[in-house]
């Protein structure tokens, strides 16, 4: 269960988030969902920590940030960054491998948990052969979930999936992150602008609004029971909809 | 990483120097023919002397100030001067005019110089034989005579010096129409006389030109010019150490007249004879010329040397500076200023200010070659960390990199291909300027370089100049070979 409680964060004494809360139970999907500007992405930063917050917590199943180690933490969450964010200078193989590699992984291990991973993301052997620059935008992004869930981690964190690739494989990708997000079993969080991303990929979705939560909840109730105009705006705005009784 | 073999590299480099050893002689000469030909003869005579030591020369070192300085420190043991040039250059006193004066004054700084050799190199004019002949000319008051007719063409230091025309003129009242004074390039001041453009030229009075050109050296009948006597210098402590050497080379004292001067400069110059057969010609020996791939093959070794310990420094230093640039942006400043700014240093102006802390030799030499290939080096490595995306180092952070594992596992790899590039600039540039290293003595490719410069000898500039050439070129093809072991696959098909 990851746990994001009563965050605050300014710069220079601009507040970016006011008090924001999530809550993803464990094996659960969710999105965090916003325009540019809404404070996604610092608190993206924030649950990587990357950068440290004002007031509040991040908790994952109970236990704060702070009391992890920074290797540690970042063993709690698998993270793939837009694009896949893949190393241009590292095969698909030595991007997977580097985390477990620097952890002195024994290579035998390391090729077992990159077999079954392979297996899970449904990826041929000879793509990892490859460097970044020679996959399809699909590929990287199956290599960058690999990447994440090498670890093992109980929370995968997930940035602008498929912000990058082009609407047919989006929406083929779509379909088997899905499929992997379930076969993992992991507690899952997408931060994106896209809505229908966001409803296809996650129960709960928390729209996002100049650093606060404007609301939280699932996609139906969002349509249904708006909290404010604000909500029905953000949803009007995105130009295709799904059909409000539930996802295709 | 290889760092430890490369260390060990570099200080198997710096403790190979490529000093004599404390028992050599070492002759020194300055960067012309006459100073060449005097310091090989020192060297042969000392090499025949009863009690033979093994001499080491060191031709072609520089001007003044580098020889007396290599002489204080102990970098050479004796080089030829001139007695003018030592009361003027070195005891910064011109007044002193005896070869008894300048001696006693020298002594005090440990220096002993011999009785002169026999000639005087002084500032002189000249006339064509003929000329001289028509109208009967032979010191230089002579000229008087011909003041309303007579075309002067005078090079422009020879114009400019306090003891040059303008006191001439004065002192021997010549009253020569100034629209007939031309000042001229010196080198082409032979051709202009022998094509009877002008009449009368200033030369030395021991140059080759003046036989080739059939020149009479008027007589300066009212002591204008200083003396220039030629003498052996050497440390007390040498003379000393070695009196049997010592007087070896006093043998010549008096015995090396102007016109004997004159022609075995000619025969370097002209003739194009080597300065080793032509220094045994004067001991009325002959001696073998050292072959040309032996110099060569010493010279490489010399110059790989230099080339070899400036990289390694600038691989160790520039690429630590770099990534301490690109990390901290006030430091980073600073550091990319001074670089830049001990590159804009002129290469000879760097080597002189280097001398009074290294002295001479290759330690100076070495030390201009690193900080010349550090901005290369520093440059590249900055830029090329600073081209990295952001993004990729944030990834590395939230993947739980330390900040070593970064550097090592994605910032270095990343810049690797302008690191290569910094790497590559600053060995290809070491090796141009690595050629200087020969005016403080340092050896190198540069001695057949400056030493065919000051003999005007295209053939021996070559045996340093190719060399050189194809060593940057092996440079160029290696790097290149490098690049493809070195760089990650990733980085070099996009």
């Amino acid at each position: 269960m990851l746990v994001l409680e009563h965050i605050s964060k300014g710069f220079d004494g601009h507040r970016v988030l006011s008090d924001v809360s999530v809550s993803v139970p464990t094996g659960a999907t969710h999105a965090l969902i916003g325009s540019s500007g809404s404070g996604k992405t610092t608190l993206l930063r924030i649950t990587l920590r990357l950068i440290d917050l004002d007031q509040g917590m991040v908790k994952i199943d109970d236990r704060p940030l702070s009391t992890f180690g920074p290797e540690a933490w970042a063993d709690q969450i698998g993270y793939v960054p837009q694009d896949g964010g893949l190393f241009p200078h590292l095969t698909g193989q030595q991007n997977v491998a580097l985390v477990p590699k620097l952890r002195r992984w024994k290579a035998q291990a390391i090729q077992a948990r990159l077999a079954q991973l392979q297996t899970l993301v449904a990826l041929e052997s000879s793509v990892l052969q490859r460097y970044p620059h020679q996959m399809s935008g699909g590929q990287k992004q199956r290599v960058a979930i690999m990447r994440a869930a090498m670890m093992d981690p109980p929370v995968m964190l997930l940035d602008e999936p498929m912000a990058a690739l082009d609407p047919l494989i989006r929406s083929t990708l779509q379909q088997e992150l899905k499929a992997i997000f379930q076969r993992l079993g992991k507690t899952v969080l997408i931060v994106t602008h896209d809505l229908g991303e966001a409803v296809f990929l996650a129960e709960q979705i928390t729209l996002l609004h100049e650093g606060k939560v404007v609301q939280s909840g699932t996609f139906r109730e969002l349509l249904l029971r708006p909290a404010d105009a604000f909500v029905t705006a953000f949803i009007n705005a995105q130009r295709t909809l799904p059909d409000p009784e539930g996802p295709r | 990483m290889k760092t430890h073999a490369g260390l060990g590299l570099l200080l198997a480099a710096f403790l190979v120097p490529g000093t004599a050893a404390a028992d050599d002689i070492v002759v020194g000469s300055k960067i012309f023919t006459e100073s060449y030909v005097l310091a090989e003869l020192a060297a042969q005579t000392l090499e025949a002397s009863s009690t033979p030591v093994p001499v080491v020369r060191k031709l072609g070192m520089g001007s003044t100030g580098i020889l007396f300085e290599s002489l204080n420190s102990g970098a050479i043991d004796v080089y030829p001067d001139y007695t003018g040039t030592l009361a003027e250059a070195i005891l910064k006193t011109p007044q002193l005019k005896s070869v008894a004066q300048i001696r006693a004054a020298l002594l005090k700084m440990g220096i002993a110089i011999s009785e002169p050799l026999g000639f005087n190199n002084t500032y002189s004019l000249a006339v064509k034989e003929d000329f001289a002949n028509a109208h009967g000319l032979v010191k230089i008051s002579d000229l008087g005579r011909l003041r309303a007719t007579i075309r002067c063409g005078f090079s422009y230091e020879f114009m400019d010096r306090q003891d040059g025309y303008s006191g001439l003129a004065g002192r021997y009242r010549l009253g020569i129409d100034s629209a007939h004074v031309n000042r001229m390039e010196h080198s082409l001041t032979y051709q202009a006389i022998d094509q009877h453009a002008v009449d009368v030229i200033d030369v030395y009075s021991t140059d080759a030109k003046i036989k080739k050109f059939r020149l009479r050296v008027l007589e300066d009948d009212l002591h204008y010019f200083p003396s220039y006597q030629a003498v052996w210098v050497a440390r007390t402590a040498f003379v000393d150490r070695y009196p049997a050497q010592w007087r070896a080379l006093r043998q010549w004292e008096g015995r090396i007249d102007q016109d004997r001067m004159q022609d075995l400069n000619a025969q370097v110059d002209i003739d194009k004879r080597n300065v080793t057969e032509v220094a045994a010609g004067i001991r009325g020996t002959t001696a073998d010329a050292p072959t040309a791939a032996a110099q060569i093959g010493r010279r490489t070794l010399e110059h790989l040397w230099l080339v070899g310990v400036s990289l390694a420094f600038s691989i160790f230093v520039g690429i630590p500076l770099g990534i301490l640039a690109a990390r901290h942006r006030r430091t980073g400043q600073v550091i990319l200023t001074l670089s830049a700014i001990t590159q804009t240093v002129p290469s000879l102006a760097l080597l002189c200010f280097l001398i009074p802390v290294f002295g001479v030799g290759a330690k100076p030499a070495v030390a201009a070659l690193c900080l010349y290939s550090l901005l290369p080096v520093v440059l590249n490595t900055f830029t090329g960390i600073r081209g990295i995306d952001p993004r990729h180092l944030e990834n590395a952070k939230a993947f739980g990199l330390t900040p070593r594992q970064i550097l090592l596992s994605v910032i270095l790899p990343l810049a690797s291909p302008a690191l290569l590039t910094g790497i590559r600039t600053a060995t290809i540039v070491s090796i141009g300027t690595a050629t200087l290293a020969a005016l403080v003595g340092a050896g190198g490719y540069g001695v057949p370089i400056v030493s065919g410069l000051s003999l005007n000898d295209v053939p021996t500039i070559l045996t340093g100049a190719i060399p050189a050439a194809i060593m940057a070129w092996v440079a160029h093809i290696s790097f290149n070979l490098l690049g493809k072991i070195v760089i990650p696959a990733g980085l070099q098909a996009s």
